[in-house]
């Protein structure tokens, strides 16, 4: 016996609800994001990802005051990200209730900013999350580049190199998503969450293309990740975290029932 | 109306980190009759009922903190007269020594040390161990003890932690885990607790610790 894989559930929220989109666009409205975190929470959730999609100026406040309200009835880890682009975005966070931010685009555009918050908040409490897309063409050998802009922009960094230095820099853990698989229901890209987990120290998370309770059972032992994550699934009632689970320890993973 | 506030429970507040999670859970876990406050006032800490040393970031800054802010003589006060307990960093911080940070001296409530997993532990079929140990984790209750109240053995607590505590003494063991090895998650001794996870983060099971702690009397 030792430690669980984790099912985290992921809140995509835009001004002020809980949203699921195709690859970020085809947007589908699932809610109010306190009551589908209080509900996740109960169903056994064994930590919660908050990502903010809009991420603009004005809305920071709406979403700092919904950390909040999510902090104070949710007894389990909570993940914040969107727009995280300095330390006081940081800091407001863990004041609001956050256990973690997740960074992504502006640890592109200024990785010593990882290395910063790494030492101000300690590593614990740093994820940086990777958009990877494979770039490598048909019989060539496998590789996957870093997107930006919602999978939009290629930035030709590659997405294992980038992991390890992250992790180098004090990222506590990586949010890996396969831009091509995400809202696709194929399952994850279970190449790139491999690659990348066999190259670093730090716990993986899969996300981006789960379908079916297969796919996450898969992500853990094919991928290696250590939690996987999923939104449309669990947001629509397809499927309910418990079973999830059940799945999971059904073909031989340790979870926390 | 009045003041229905029967007893005090001090969480610590030595600028670091986030000690919202923790307030807020002692607050759920809490009746009416008991008044949570995050303070950094020794007079404050002097007067509660309970005393709670939470603990986030790393050991050389945690401890560093404790001294800066004449915190250890109110912290050592406490530990030989009220209920206490300590979460995380903050039990490492009651060691004698951490590895963390190229070695740090800690308050040597306890004696023995804080040790690190390494980057490349692995567990007994040889495979690949991540570190931080990050996420929910079995803890077996080595000990009766009024914080175990109410809590299976071998429930699941969340962690996240690089460095894990090797007390020299075996009685003051209150809990284990297995993670590559076994290693002690909980200390006890007289009316002092200490927990290497998160209480306020795992769920029933962390809420009701708190719950035992609120109604803890310090005595073993």
């Amino acid at each position: 016996m030792g430690l669980a894989k984790r099912i985290i559930p992921c809140l995509d929220v835009d001004n002020g609800r809980v949203v699921k989109g195709v690859q970020f666009v085809d947007i589908r409205d699932a809610g109010d994001p306190v009551e589908v975190a209080k509900r996740y929470n109960d169903q056994g959730a064994d930590e919660i990802t908050f990502l903010d999609i809009t991420a603009s100026s004005d809305d920071r406040g709406t979403t700092i005051h919904m950390v909040e309200a999510i902090a104070s009835e949710v007894f389990i880890p909570l993940t914040v990200g969107g727009g995280i682009r300095t330390c006081d975005d940081i800091r407001n966070m863990l004041n609001a209730g956050a256990d973690k931010v997740s960074i992504n685009t502006a640890a592109i555009f200024n990785p010593e900013f990882v290395k910063e918050a790494a030492e101000r908040f300690g590593s614990q409490c740093i994820v940086v999350a990777i958009d990877a897309k494979k770039v490598s063409k048909e019989g060539e050998t496998d590789r996957w580049e870093i997107f930006t802009h919602g999978g939009r922009k290629p930035t030709g960094i590659d997405a294992v190199e980038w992991a390890k230095k992250m992790v180098d820099l004090g990222a506590g853990e990586i949010l890996l998503t396969s831009m091509d698989r995400d809202g696709m229901k194929n399952g994850f890209d279970l190449g790139v969450t491999r690659a990348i987990s066999d190259a670093v120290h730090v716990p993986v998370i899969a996300s981006g293309g789960v379908g079916n309770l297969q796919h996450l059972v898969d992500g853990v032992t094919e991928g290696k990740a250590d939690a996987v994550l999923a939104a449309s699934i669990f947001h629509f009632g397809e499927y309910s975290i418990q079973e999830a689970k059940e799945t999971m320890q059904s073909a031989g993973i340790e979870m926390r029932l | 109306m009045t003041d229905k506030t029967t007893s005090t429970v001090a969480v610590i507040d030595y600028g670091m980190g986030n000690l919202h999670s923790v307030a807020k859970a002692l607050e759920h876990a809490a009746d009416d009759t008991t008044k949570v406050i995050v303070t950094s006032d020794p007079a404050l800490i002097d007067a509660a009922d309970r005393v709670l040393l939470p603990g986030v970031g790393a050991i050389r800054d945690c401890v560093g903190e404790m001294h800066k802010q004449g915190l250890v003589p109110t912290i050592r006060k406490a530990m030989q007269e009220k209920p206490f307990l300590a979460i995380c960093v903050g039990i490492q911080s009651l060691m004698s020594h951490s590895e963390e940070n190229k070695g740090v001296d800690c308050l040597g409530h306890f004696d023995g040390n804080a040790l690190f997993f390494g980057e490349n532990h692995k567990d007994n079929a040889g495979q690949k161990l991540k570190v931080p140990h990050m996420g929910w984790n079995q803890v077996n209750q080595t000990i009766d003890h009024p914080l175990w109240k109410d809590i299976d053995s071998g429930a699941r607590f969340y962690f996240v932690h690089s460095y894990f505590v090797v007390p020299e003494h075996a009685s003051e063991v209150a809990g284990t885990c297995e993670y590559g090895h076994e290693f002690c998650v909980a200390l006890a001794r007289d009316n002092v607790f200490a927990v290497q996870f998160h209480p306020e983060k795992s769920h029933k099971d962390g809420l009701q610790l708190y719950k035992n702690f609120i109604h803890w009397d310090g005595k073993p």
